[in-house]
């Protein structure tokens, strides 16, 4: 593989959810740039979510009779699983993949629960909405948003008595990072925050009635500050753009951060007052973004690994359970992130049992939990394969979900080698373990079914 | 010589160290099969448990002045002493209690607390300092410390389908195990064994690959050791039917079953009740006091209770005054609660919280939490504590 075509998997893997062979047509003769171009072009696209119709009133339903309430709590949980495979088949088929992975790491940055699916739809299509958009208006928008504000507890922040969660949690994980702040700022803009809340039909509503008019001393300014200003002074502080680079360096480019290039980073976003878009463009066209260091090293989250997995095979899933039961395995349910901080990430996505399913989940979607290999075999092994063979047809059904083999291997070109093709789907080098496995394989269909259970593809 | 320690070494003597450890872990551990063996649970309850409405300081007005809506009334507190007493959530502890299996130890904290729960888990999950910011926790760096019995992944569990950053260590890592047959199915497939094999002998590097790889070899081999030893085990004792009681279900078939792990590691969460506390920490406390007490007895019937130390935490415990949604916001110090057939120290520990001298609306710490660390290291897992928790702590009495 070119070393240009190389960057561009590289760019696909991180700006994406991995490089398919139809993606590797659309590519071929494209610089970097031009690449770095198209994916932001076709970002454009907003696909909004709306799987679900309305918002159903909790409060109704409590005074309703125990049979009602029963079919409510029946009603929201389909809910929240229909959003959620909705979104994962968006990410699965989507040309502006860019935005969605952007939408992920904003959904992943405003980490937010609600039982209300009406709620979480509306927060992710703010944060779709502005996925590439300006920062400001991004966290504005969040910190209006009934979701966010039923989570954080603001609807219960009042005047005679404040709730400090979400000005405390607007600091350390949405804006300016710990250390830039003291425990007495925290109190003084929770105050500024006092009567945000939001209507039963999910509209936002400062009460005034509510609201503590009085001055507050904020990171040493001093004034009758509403939460608008409160946030305008985070924004006005360089840390917080500092510290949002930070955070989209892990995630795209490298765990360990350089300070340099995040300082780089920070120099762009600030300038350009908070525009996502500027920001990404400078990322993604940067020489140091494609270090020899920054290829394959980072750990796919279980999103983009099911995803990725999805968008290469073109798998639909009969059975949507089956998507909720893989991410709940994996330990990332979209929607439902662990806390305010949401997923840690990195290394902390795999533990002994997470890292065994991911090795598996790929044969058991793409062949009924049979990886036909061709190395030797032990006794056990025979009966363990015999095992699993004779299983097939139980696992296919049970999964529930189709595969279009013919689309896929249609895109590979037809002159690629074996280790082209390997080279497509694994972001990593390939060790001397690997290279003679794809040199012994005889079926590309059985090779690329071995490629994807390993490792190496848990890499991005 | 300690009597485990010749044993040990006489194995070693025996050419058995030549087997990497990984690899051969039934061999391996097959020596250790006569030294005596303690176990620790800990139970983490996620989301900062209000300490003050679980043990209860019902013999003090200020408890009732500043909880007007949410404080537990006097006749539904189960009194253990003339000061404190139960959650009536807790009632199956009572039980427990005047065994003399549980010790509270009150006002656990350390200095500058942090009220921020990621914050706060983090300083209790590496046993740091406030303003220090560990990337390992301190069973993980027991696990690092080169203890007798820490060759092994599976020398801590933690029961649960991910690990918790108190598991990992700089070198080592516990192993987190939610169903043992399940994970054991997941290694024997003959391709991983045929990856694994190729990179048994490898040097790996500090990358990610290298960390997958070297995950994967160390899983295969716990995964077995643990369903070979744990698969026969059958329990008669009844536990409620609720997730967490399943998971010390779990524990206690590990423990029952002769599995030489030291360090068990489970949570509960749901226990951040900024609104309407009285009905969401009573559901969270029933569900963990019936399912500890559950488990207390199964062990005390299958004569492990002597060998097992349990240690509840939270990350902090909440404001002394309660909110204005009959809640509580986010606070310090807190109890600490300790199981065990064997506790020098039974009952309540030390004094009752003092409610009349706060900072700042909250608890003022009396006992550093590494001091229970410290206790723990030292005389129930038989390694020096400065190792551990990179200075000395001097440790508490009660075990």
């Amino acid at each position: 593989m070119g070393s240009n075509l190389k960057h561009i998997r590289h760019l696909y893997a991180r700006a994406g959810f991995g490089l398919r062979f139809e993606d590797l047509r659309q590519v071929e003769g494209l610089s970097v740039k031009q690449a770095v171009d198209l994916l932001l072009a076709q970002a454009d696209r907003v696909d909004d979510a709306s799987i679900i119709a309305g918002n159903i009133n909790y409060k109704d339903f409590l005074m309703a009779n125990e049979g009602t309430k029963k079919m409510f709590l029946q009603e929201q949980r389909q809910q929240e699983k229909a959003l959620n495979i909705d979104w994962v088949n968006k990410m699965s088929t989507s040309n502006a993949q860019l935005r969605e992975r952007m939408t992920l790491f904003w959904h992943n940055h405003f980490a937010c629960r609600t039982q209300n699916a009406w709620y979480a739809q509306q927060l992710n299509n703010i944060q779709r909405k502005h996925a590439l958009g300006n920062f400001k208006t991004l966290l504005l928008e969040v910190s209006k948003s009934p979701a966010m504000l039923q989570f954080l507890n603001n609807q219960q922040n009042q005047k005679n008595h404040p709730n400090e969660n979400f000005a405390r949690e607007l600091m350390e994980l949405f804006t300016i990072g710990r250390e830039n702040y003291t425990e007495s700022d925290v109190k003084e803009s929770a105050r500024a925050f006092t009567g945000w809340g939001f209507t039963k039909d999910g509209e936002f509503k400062a009460r005034p009635a509510l609201h503590d008019a009085g001055n507050k001393t904020f990171l040493s300014q001093t004034g009758n500050f509403a939460g608008e200003d409160i946030i305008n002074i985070l924004l006005d502080k360089k840390e917080t753009a500092r510290f949002i680079c930070n955070k989209l360096y892990k995630n795209f480019v490298n765990e360990t951060p350089s300070a340099v290039h995040v300082n780089a980073m920070a120099d762009v976003f600030y300038s350009s007052k908070y525009e996502i878009k500027p920001l990404l463009t400078y990322l993604f066209n940067a020489d140091w973004f494609y270090e020899e260091k920054n290829i394959g090293n980072l750990i796919k989250s279980p999103v983009e690994f099911i995803v990725g997995l999805n968008r290469q095979f073109y798998i639909t899933y009969q059975n949507p359970d089956v998507v909720l039961q893989f991410e709940r395995a994996l330990g990332q349910v979209l929607f439902y992130p662990p806390n305010v901080a949401g997923w840690p990430g990195g290394r902390n996505w795999i533990d002994s049992s997470s890292l065994m399913y991911r090795l598996k989940i790929p044969s058991t979607v793409l062949n009924g939990g049979v990886i036909d290999f061709s190395g030797k075999v032990d006794p056990e092994d025979e009966a363990f394969i015999a095992t699993t063979r004779k299983q097939k047809e139980a696992v296919t059904t049970k999964v529930q979900a189709t595969v279009d083999w013919d689309r896929f291997t249609a895109n590979i070109p037809a002159k690629a080698s074996p280790l082209a093709i390997a080279q497509t789907i694994l972001n990593t080098g390939l060790s001397a373990g690997l290279t003679n496995l794809i040199n012994k394989s005889t079926d590309t269909k059985a090779m690329v079914i071995e490629l994807v259970s390993t490792p190496e593809y848990q890499l991005c | 010589m300690k009597r485990r320690d010749f044993l040990r070494n006489s194995a070693l003597a025996s050419g058995a160290f030549l087997i990497p450890s990984f690899l051969k872990p039934l061999e391996a551990m097959a020596i250790n099969n006569l030294s005596g063996h303690k176990n620790l649970v800990i139970i983490q309850l996620s989301g900062g448990n209000d300490g003050l409405n679980t043990i209860v300081p019902y013999a003090n007005d200020i408890y009732y002045q500043k909880r007007q809506t949410i404080a537990i009334k006097q006749p539904d507190i189960i009194k253990l002493t003339d000061l404190q007493g139960l959650n009536p959530n807790l009632g199956a502890l009572k039980e427990i209690y005047d065994q003399g299996w549980m010790s509270v130890i009150n006002s656990v904290g350390y200095p500058n607390p942090d009220r921020s729960h990621f914050r706060s888990m983090d300083i209790w999950q590496t046993g740091s300092d406030a303003n220090q910011f560990l990337t390992t926790g301190w069973i993980g760096r027991y696990l690092d410390s080169n203890c007798s019995t820490c060759q092994h992944p599976y020398t801590a569990i933690e029961v649960d389908d991910t690990l918790s950053l108190a598991m990992k260590g700089g070198k080592m890592k516990g192993i987190a195990v939610e169903d043992p047959g399940k994970l054991y199915q997941a290694t024997r497939n003959p391709y991983f064994k045929q990856l694994i094999n190729e990179h048994a002998h490898s040097n790996f590097n500090e990358d990610n690959l290298g960390y997958l790889y070297k995950t994967m070899i160390e899983t295969n081999a716990s995964a077995e050791y643990i369903q070979q030893t744990s698969k026969t085990y059958t329990t008669n004792s009844q536990y409620p039917q609720t997730p967490f009681a399943n998971q010390l279900k779990t524990v206690a078939k590990f423990i029952n079953s002769g599995l030489k792990t030291r360090v068990y590691y489970v949570s509960l969460s749901g226990f951040d009740t900024h609104t309407t506390q009285q009905n969401q920490q009573g559901r969270q406390l029933k569900i963990y006091g019936d399912a500890v007490a559950a488990f207390v007895k199964d062990l005390k019937q299958a004569g492990k209770l002597d060998d097992t130390l349990v240690m509840t935490f939270s990350e902090f415990g909440r404001r002394v005054e309660q909110n204005a949604s009959n809640g509580t916001d986010h606070g310090t110090a807190n109890n600490v609660m300790i199981f065990g057939g064997k506790l020098k120290k039974q009952g309540i520990y030390n004094n009752a919280p003092n409610l009349s001298q706060l900072d700042n609306g909250d608890l003022k710490y009396e006992i550093d939490f590494r001091d229970v660390y410290a206790t723990l290291l030292d005389k129930w897992l038989d390694v020096n504590n400065s190792q551990v928790l990179n200075k000395n702590f001097s440790g508490l009495g009660f075990v």
